[in-house]
């Protein structure tokens, strides 16, 4: 292993554990702007963290191991998910064809686990988050696959290497400009896999309008830090994967700097997208998504005739 | 080889046994049992070998019947499915071994002579040479598994579940005859090696012969919408005999399927395409359904229809490669196939025992009377999650290898295929995606308001995990499906011959097996990685105040366990967007007003498939057979009279043609 090679790991462990909790702060400075307060900030997502990591924790007598097995699977998923998407570089930690997928079913193993730890309370609103939230997610699925093929049909590839190749300086939505419309798609799942208006509300005070923040309510201490810091890097690895689409990526250091620029980019948008929407009826959530899955399936079509 | 003659005498001694022990149920079931476990154990050490070996034999035996010579062999293609069946059966027996007597099941004597009868006729189905054996080894097993749905027929349910799966299977079954017989005349014979000499068939022909295959098998393997019979025989039969059911039985339409490939030579890209809806809808609705259903068995049989519509879709995407010339995707598509019915197999004979299991410990299977056997059924409950994970698709568990190997397969496919094929690949990816998000979320829903949570009634305050053999097999399954999961190279290395032999070609790909390579660093990263952070959550909270309370309930004070979600409530927010596939019938109404006084509100799934597509179908042709009961006069004198009157003809006809 080269000098070379060995820095972009290096760079890309620490953008993967060291940037993430920056852009809960971010969205939440951009609302703040938007609605005219100060807000909390930037770096108030590492210090939640830090004093969550300091306390005890109660558990509910009801619950088992699964609960306390919650957060630290769906942490350790995430984590690795993260080790197979670029993000300084060309290739990730990890990468072979078909990573695409283990990236997905990565991201359902945390799905899995939060919401059966949120099952393990047996708390009626719990349930309730669980519920929405294996409800939801089932159509999300389809959706970041349909963006996952577009991409793939695009670069004549089945890995995140080939697909993302950020060699020369024209960035892949350059190349076809119909992937924009996979953006956009995609980051209609962003909003909801990372449960964000329209979909979620993070910040609202009524737990019957929740999905996620519901589903952790009896959670604390060290596992509450795990999962929120798993939550942060969820929302960093679509707004990469986001990044990817839309930004031209120079290859070396320079794309790293790109890519940070990009995220931060996806945060400020959900912030503006905060700002200006309400939090759909739970009813027309699933119209949301299926509408995304159209948008990327148009993608797919007019990349499919229009040859590649 | 003599391994596998060993296990077919043994298994022909297990069917005899019981009869000769009639008199002594208990022990007409000890033995029949024991031999055949026995004849499982060898039949699977002679598979892996022949499979090892790369074995491909074939033998003519001399039948005194005007039907000719009998041939019978082994491929890989037979091999690995060979190795299905006498690992599902094997350990589904011995869970059965201990669990019909516990569990008070009646005639064990006969249940243990049909359970060995269905595995000889299925050993008999895969190793079939020609026609004539393959359609008399299917008769076989399907009348023989008749009784092991049928068997508790002192119930009404277990009596029509029978029934209907009696005729779905028939139904199938003269489609098959019909394909055997075509593919006779165009072979000259019923040897398969005489089909296959006889060289390409005419493209229409082809085409009808596979619409035929797709028919027929697709019956057996409970593909939409021919489903209709499997969510009502697995909860209804024993379960050990469920596990045999789903595990294996309804595997062998997919060894058909692939078996007619093979017959029909190369396939034409519609064949795929036609894979790929078929198996994306069963996919589909199985998942919903799985989701939707209360009853914990019926979860998990709706469960199986979905799996096997995930392996026809990867028979789709094998087709779609081989028929466009992309032997990395139709590999990838026909291993991951294969893999899926191996997986399967494994994790699905592991639910159906542990859901018996369940039924037995608490008596009842209504997920909303359970909760809270996690704590109570602790062994129990660990492996129902090890299966919730793997049927869930997820690492690292084995399901996700083949998962992840047709899915790359039909990746690949969308990514090189020309347009029209690669329309079909992104077609099934998307609708493996939906399929694979709604086992998720039904198998979080299984074992979230079955395990876990406070009781939900007093049926699960009383249960323990069974223990003794029954905990032994069921820990035998789940121990393989871990394994599988976290040697991933090891998993996909299994089906390599027989899908680089459905696939056309001599060997795997070059190329093939080295992502899975890598996929396996990933899975060990992964185990990794969780083990590093529970260990850093257990020092971060060493020592530290750690406590116990209650569940937090928003500031309510009173809550009780039955406000916690059910498992109608849970996939209530993505039913409504299903109403072509799964319809609720309601009667009555829920409790109304401010002073709501006694209510009663039943809801009923109803699955559509079978009003839109099999019940009219089935009222058409029952309407076209009253026209030829005309016949049917009731009196002797007039039947003679058709006797005679054949026979005239057939004279008449010999004369007439004979010269």
């Amino acid at each position: 292993m080269n000098a070379a090679l060995l820095l972009e790991r290096a760079l890309h462990l620490a953008l993967l554990l060291a940037l993430p909790p920056l852009l809960p702060g971010v969205v939440n400075r951009v609302k703040a702007i938007v609605a005219g307060r100060s807000g909390p900030g930037l770096l108030q997502g590492y210090l939640d963290l830090a004093k969550l990591l300091r306390k005890g924790a109660v558990y509910s007598r009801t619950t088992t191991w699964i609960f306390r097995a919650g957060p630290v699977v769906g942490l350790a998923a995430v984590l690795a998910a993260g080790l197979l998407l670029p993000l300084a570089g060309r290739t990730a930690l990890l990468s072979f064809p078909g990573d695409v997928i283990a990236f997905a079913a990565l991201l359902g193993l945390s799905r899995f686990f939060t919401v059966l730890a949120a099952l393990d309370t047996g708390s009626a609103f719990e349930g309730m988050g669980a519920s929405r939230e294996a409800s939801f997610s089932a159509f999300a699925e389809p959706v970041l696959f349909l963006v996952l093929a577009t991409l793939c049909v695009a670069a004549g590839a089945a890995g995140f290497g080939e697909v993302l190749e950020p060699v020369g300086t024209a960035a892949a939505a350059l190349r076809h400009p119909v992937l924009l419309v996979a953006a956009a798609a995609l980051f209609a799942v962003l909003l909801a896999e990372n449960a964000r208006i329209p979909v979620d509300d993070p910040n609202t005070h009524l737990e019957l309008t929740m999905i996620h923040e519901v589903m952790v309510l009896d959670h604390g201490g060290p596992d509450l830090a795990f999962i929120q810091y798993g939550a942060a890097v969820k929302l960093f690895l679509f707004s990469a994967l986001l990044a990817h689409l839309v930004l031209p990526f120079p290859a070396g250091p320079a794309g790293a700097a790109v890519l940070v620029l990009g995220v931060l980019g996806a945060a400020v948008a959900v912030g503006l997208v905060e700002s200006a929407m309400a939090r759909l009826r739970m009813g027309r959530v699933p119209q949301f998504l299926v509408g995304a899955g159209a948008l990327a399936a148009l993608a797919l079509a007019v990349l499919l005739t229009r040859g590649r | 080889m003599s391994l596998l003659a060993a296990a077919a005498l043994l298994l022909l001694a297990a069917a005899l046994a019981p009869v000769l022990l009639a008199r002594r149920d208990a022990a007409a079931f000890r033995v029949g049992t024991l031999l055949t476990i026995a004849a499982c154990a060898a039949g699977f050490a002679g598979a892996t070998a022949a499979l090892r070996d790369g074995l491909n034999v074939e033998a003519t035996f001399d039948w005194p019947l005007p039907i000719g010579a009998v041939r019978a062999g082994l491929d890989p293609l037979s091999a690995f499915f060979l190795v299905v069946l006498f690992l599902v059966a094997g350990l589904a027996a011995l869970h059965g071994l201990a669990a019909h007597p516990a569990r008070g099941g009646r005639a064990g004597g006969r249940a243990a002579a049909f359970y060995a009868l269905t595995v000889l006729a299925m050993a008999g189905v895969v190793a079939a040479r020609d026609g004539v054996l393959f359609l008399a080894a299917w008769e076989l097993m399907t009348v023989a598994s008749y009784f092991l749905v049928a068997h508790e027929d002192e119930r009404p349910e277990a009596r029509r579940a029978g029934m209907t799966y009696l005729i779905f299977s028939h139904a199938g079954a003269a489609l098959l005859f019909v394909l055997f017989a075509l593919l006779a005349r165009h072979g000259g014979g019923f040897g398969f090696d005489a089909v296959r000499a006889a060289g390409p068939l005419a493209p229409a022909l082809a085409g009808t012969l596979f619409g035929l295959a797709l028919a027929g098998f697709g019956g057996k393997a409970a593909l939409f919408p021919l489903h209709l019979w499997a969510p009502d025989a697995y909860p209804e039969a024993p379960p050990h005999a469920a596990a045999l059911l789903s595990g294996a039985v309804s595997k062998m339409g997919i060894y058909g399927l692939l078996r007619a490939l093979d017959l029909l030579g190369p396939p034409e890209g519609w064949w795929g395409t036609a894979l790929v809806a078929v198996g994306g809808a069963t996919a589909v609705t199985g998942a919903l359904h799985a989701f939707a259903q209360r009853d914990l068995k019926r979860l998990v049989a709706y469960s199986s229809v979905e799996n096997l519509g995930v392996v026809a879709l990867g028979l789709g995407v094998g087709v779609l490669g081989r028929a466009h010339g992309a032997p990395l995707v139709a590999w990838l598509g026909f291993a991951g196939a294969l893999l899926h019915v191996l997986n399967h197999g494994l994790v699905k004979s592991l639910l159906l025992l542990l859901a018996g299991d369940v039924a037995d410990a608490t008596g009842t299977r209504a997920l909303d009377r359970l909760g809270a056997l996690a704590r109570r059924m602790p062994v129990t409950g660990g492996a129902f999650l090890l299966g919730a994970l793997a049927l869930a698709g997820l690492p690292p568990l084995n399901v996700f290898v083949s998962e992840w190997l047709l899915l790359s397969g039909a990746l690949r496919g969308a990514a090189t295929l020309p347009a029209e094929a690669a329309a079909a690949a992104v077609v099934a990816l998307a609708l493996l995606a939906l399929a694979g998000g709604l086992a998720a979320a039904a198998f979080v829903k299984a074992y979230g308001v079955g395990f876990l949570g406070a009781p939900r009634s007093t049926a699960p305050l009383a249960a323990r995990d069974p223990g003794g053999l029954r905990q032994g097999a069921v820990l035998a399954l789940a121990g393989v499906c871990l394994t599988l999961g976290l040697a991933p190279e090891t998993a996909a290395s299994l089906p390599a011959a027989a899908a680089a032999l459905a696939a056309g070609l001599s060997a795997p790909p070059a190329a093939a097996l080295e992502p899975v390579a890598a996929l396996s660093r990933g899975v060990l990263l992964l185990v990794l990685l969780g083990a590093a952070l529970a260990a850093a959550r257990a020092l971060l909270l060493r020592r530290r105040e750690v406590r116990a309370g209650a569940t937090w309930g928003c500031g309510y004070e009173a809550p009780t366990a039955r406000m916690q979600y059910t498992a109608a409530s849970f996939p209530a927010p993505a039913l409504g967007t299903f109403e072509g596939l799964l319809a609720r019938n309601v009667v009555g109404a829920g409790p109304e007003g401010y002073f709501p006084a006694a209510a009663r509100r039943e809801e009923r799934l109803v699955d559509t498939a079978g009003e839109r597509f099999v019940v009219p179908l089935a009222r058409r042709f029952l309407q076209a057979l009253a026209r030829v009961r005309v016949l049917q006069g009731g009196r002797l004198q007039l039947y003679l009279l058709y006797v005679f009157a054949t026979l005239v003809l057939l004279l008449a006809w010999q004369l007439v043609l004979s010269p």
